[in-house]
């Protein structure tokens, strides 16, 4: 369906990335935010209070962390489209409710604005280093999905998607930004509400007797109702069955965690984006991602004048990895360098994907800033040798 | 419009974000440009120094920060001192004359510095905080970088709409400081102080 | 009430009233025998059938542990969500569709240790939700550790040599943060309980029943106390009804009496009146009102 234009913010805007994720998420139907200051994601849900109360929706701002993230999918079953915004140290105390998003199906959005850690680390300034807590931070096995914008235009456009992907698969979420996208001011382009499609809700259109709340009739997602409906349907933590019963079976268990999983994982080439460029002649492919991608262009340009063949290859999409891309390319080419503000994370991904048929160069960085171009450069020259 | 790296920096207070924003939206939201603003954030950024890289350009700008800024602006001692070195060789150096002293400028990088005593004339015009609204049109004079029409509305949308008369005044007093400016007169006579300084 | 309700309470095969508000199909419970949480779930039913609730609106939401399960076996839109966080979700729940009444339905570890934090700051925003909270003085779930609600000198599994630690009084608390309906009562007391969450039902705000319930496998067993029958001696002996006591004065002690009774009862405005107010002051013809449910759905 087309977006509400009440909550499309239509025109030209010098805006930074907070402030773009923000629209985004009101383009995108979000009618509810629940949050907790915090540096540097702050600027999202102070755009978010000081817009949605002319727009028509609700921000609280809770007591910590663990309260806004689950306050935001009590909204969800209540039927708003919510969100909940944070970085590092916030990100971590949310892990529970990731979880428990990822086990109930509650469609939601979980935007980290990374910054440096561990702990208290570096406020404001970035890193890339929650990439692997984006998709393992809960305990036990569930899938999720994660993007990682590289403008303010990004983190308008892939908020909508995120949300979009959320409703799709009745999952959470991950919005990976990182400090320099969300303090970072550009242009950001907000079509008018007709041009920006959104995914409904997967509401049931089933009677009372008919509708079991976790059966998927064949389909790897089952349908949603709202509370207040008439369905009077449970919702738990614990394992269910279809019906949403508690179920301690292992067999139970067996269906649902694989189900959980399987519905993002066998989906993952259509959810899988990426920019590519320069792929077909490439020796060596830099794979990067969020921020890191703008300063690895740099040293791409540079290696492309110099008369190296490099590719170029963004992760839009962190999680479901997009591993069937690396494979292929790790047949025809020598190496994989990946730039990244952390210690080595989707790197191990790319190898993994890799498979030993090419090269992978990880090229670390602790954060706080961004790496130098000429260090990527240094890097790419060496694995084209 | 090709690609300009730009610093501009002072204290807390002198409108130097404001002054980037201005400027970052004429060039990609008024101009057919593109513009990055980048800004230090967190404790360091509330009061002392302040400063914010702009980059402007016809295509779009992939690596966010500047390395070696073509133009700077600076609105402060400290922050002379500490980001003066960085500028590129031929660069332009713009000054609040009355706030900096332009000391050990090298020669040989033939840098083009212009002052202006920005916050006195934005005090005769009423209000000491359009100073940064003097300074942006002063640049757009002499930078000839950007349309200084499409400057002006930046300025008109970026600010209140109560002071908004007040910064296009300011705008548009800095615009004609600029436009009769040469290069070099303020630092002829800082130069000589260093030289003295140095026998 | 709704019509089904209504022909299956008319019904003579139906053998328990409050069956239909039940899953039956999820019975046996999991509940020890002698254990107090079947018999508050009773007196909810009793209030729903007493105040005419209608059911539909109504969403039961609960945290972890052995009351954290109530969720799974009322008939109701209901959630059993994660450990001490039953109130911000049923805050969440509330926002998005005001025309909900929110039950939360949790114990005294869920709500008052791990949940602590968000029972007084829900009782200071006066957010609308109605809050019984079995009180059984330990953690059963889990095989009988410290509460914060534990008396002085009980004995339990991380206390094997006697507690030492002061515990919480939660009518006092819950009234210093700002509920505006606070009453004990113990499963002794089936009829008053019955009778003050139907009261809740007609408060506006956050209202707050404690139910003092007895775990004989665990509390009682451990503390020497007897089983569950010399539990509602001990209450029908000990218990004080005092409306209006002072909540400074009606902490518990291990064997002393319990003071029960509804002890604040009073108004104020409540979030969502507040939030209205305080934008359509600042905003004015601005402000939307927040959109209806079905708006996400196509």
């Amino acid at each position: 369906m087309k977006a509400d234009p009440r909550g499309v913010l239509t025109g030209e805007h010098f805006i930074d990335g907070d402030h773009a994720c923000c629209e985004g998420a009101l383009a995108a139907g979000a009618r509810f935010a629940a949050g907790y200051p915090i540096t540097p994601s702050t600027e999202v849900v102070e755009r978010f209070a000081a817009r949605v109360p002319t727009v028509g929706g609700t921000f609280i701002q809770m007591e910590d962390e663990l309260a806004a993230s689950i306050t935001l999918q009590g909204a969800v079953w209540g039927g708003a489209k919510a969100f909940t915004v944070t970085s590092g140290p916030g990100f971590s105390l949310m892990m529970e409710h990731i979880g428990y998003a990822a086990m109930t199906e509650t469609p939601c959005v979980f935007v980290d604005v990374q910054r440096g850690g561990p702990s208290t680390g570096l406020p404001t300034l970035p890193a890339q280093a929650d990439m692997m807590q984006a998709r393992w931070g809960s305990h036990g096995d569930y899938a999720v999905i994660a993007l990682c914008p590289n403008s303010p235009q990004e983190c308008f456009d892939l908020t909508i998607k995120a949300f979009n992907l959320a409703e799709e698969f009745r999952v959470p979420v991950m919005f990976m930004m990182d400090e320099v996208v969300g303090h970072m001011t550009e242009k950001v382009v907000i079509p008018p509400a007709d041009q920006i499609e959104v995914t409904p809700r997967k509401h049931t259109k089933k009677s009372v007797e008919e509708f079991e709340p976790y059966n998927t009739n064949g389909d790897m997602v089952p349908e949603i109702a709202h509370a207040g409906e008439g369905y009077k349907f449970h919702v738990t933590g614990l394992t269910h069955d279809e019906r949403g019963y508690p179920n301690m079976t292992p067999q139970t268990q067996d269906r649902l965690v694989r189900r959980l999983q399987n519905k993002i994982t066998s989906a993952a080439d259509r959810i899988a984006m990426f920019e590519e460029a320069d792929l077909n002649d490439a020796d060596v492919v830099v794979v990067s991602y969020g921020i890191t991608s703008r300063v690895a262009q740099r040293a791409i340009d540079t290696a492309r004048e110099q008369g190296l063949k490099v590719g170029k290859l963004r992760l839009i999409t962190a999680w479901p990895f997009p591993e069937k891309k690396i494979r292929e390319l790790a047949g025809r080419v020598k190496a994989f360098v990946v730039p990244e503000l952390n210690l080595g994370q989707m790197a191990l991904e790319v190898e993994r994907a890799a498979g030993g048929q090419a090269k992978t160069f990880s090229l670390t960085h602790a954060g706080g800033s961004v790496h130098h171009p000429e260090d990527i450069l240094k890097v790419i020259v060496e694995a084209s040798r | 419009m090709q690609l300009t790296e730009i610093r501009i920096a002072g204290f807390g207070g002198q409108g130097v974000i404001l002054s980037a924003m201005v400027l970052g939206k004429a060039a990609s939201i008024f101009e057919k440009g593109y513009a990055t603003v980048t800004q230090n954030f967190g404790p360091e950024a509330r009061g002392g120094a302040c400063s914010a890289q702009l980059i402007i350009s016809d295509t779009p700008v992939a690596y966010p920060y500047v390395t070696q800024p073509d133009i700077m602006v600076v609105m402060s001692q400290e922050a002379y001192n500490r980001f003066a070195p960085e500028l590129k060789d031929g660069g332009t150096l713009i000054v609040e004359q009355d706030l900096v002293r332009v000391t050990g400028l090298d020669k040989k990088k033939e840098i083009k510095v212009y002052g202006i005593p920005a916050t006195r004339i934005a005090e005769s015009l009423g209000k000491k905080m359009v100073l940064n609204s003097v300074m942006v049109g002063f640049f757009t004079a002499l930078t000839g970088l950007l349309d200084p029409d499409a400057v002006r509305k930046a300025v008109a949308d970026s600010v209140p709409s109560n002071f908004r008369e007040l910064n296009l005044q300011a705008f548009d007093k800095g615009f004609e400081c600029g436009s009769t400016a040469s290069p070099n007169t303020v630092e002829t006579e800082l130069e000589a102080e260093s030289v003295t300084e140095a026998g | 009430m709704s019509t089904d309700l209504n022909t299956a309470l008319l019904n003579d095969d139906v053998a328990n009233p409050v069956e239909p508000f039940l899953r039956t199909d999820r019975m046996p419970h999991i509940w020890c025998p002698g254990c107090g949480i079947g018999t508050t779930v009773n007196c909810f039913a009793r209030a729903l059938i007493e105040s005419k609730v209608d059911l539909q609106s109504l969403a039961l939401v609960s945290g972890i542990g052995c009351t954290g399960r109530v969720a799974g076996y009322v008939a109701l839109d209901s959630f059993h969500t994660t450990h001490g966080r039953a109130i911000p979700f049923a805050t969440g729940l509330k926002l998005a569709n005001p025309k909900l009444n929110v039950v939360v339905y949790s114990g005294d570890g869920d709500l008052a240790a791990i949940g602590g934090n968000h029972l007084i700051h829900a009782a200071r925003r006066n957010i609308d939700l109605k809050v019984i909270c079995v009180n059984n003085l330990i953690y059963a779930m889990t095989g009988g550790q410290t509460a914060p609600t534990t008396p002085d000198h009980a004995t339990t599994s991380t206390n094997p040599y006697g507690t030492f630690e002061p515990s919480f009084n939660l009518p006092h608390l819950v009234e210093a943060a700002g509920a505006v309906y606070v009453a004990r009562w113990t499963t002794f007391h089936v009829r008053q309980l019955a009778r003050a969450i139907g009261e809740a039902f007609h408060k506006k705000g956050f209202s707050f029943i404690e139910v003092i319930s007895p775990c004989p496998t665990l509390y009682q067993r451990r503390n020497k106390l007897g089983d569950g029958l010399d539990t509602m001696k001990y209450y029908k002996a000990k218990s004080k009804v005092r409306n209006g006591a002072p909540t400074s004065d009606v902490g518990l002690t291990i064997s002393g009496e319990i003071i029960v009774g509804k002890f604040v009862d009073r108004d104020r405005p409540d979030y969502q009146n507040l939030m209205h107010a305080q934008y359509v002051d600042s905003l004015g013809d601005r402000f939307v009102e927040p959109m209806e449910a079905e708006a996400v759905c196509s």
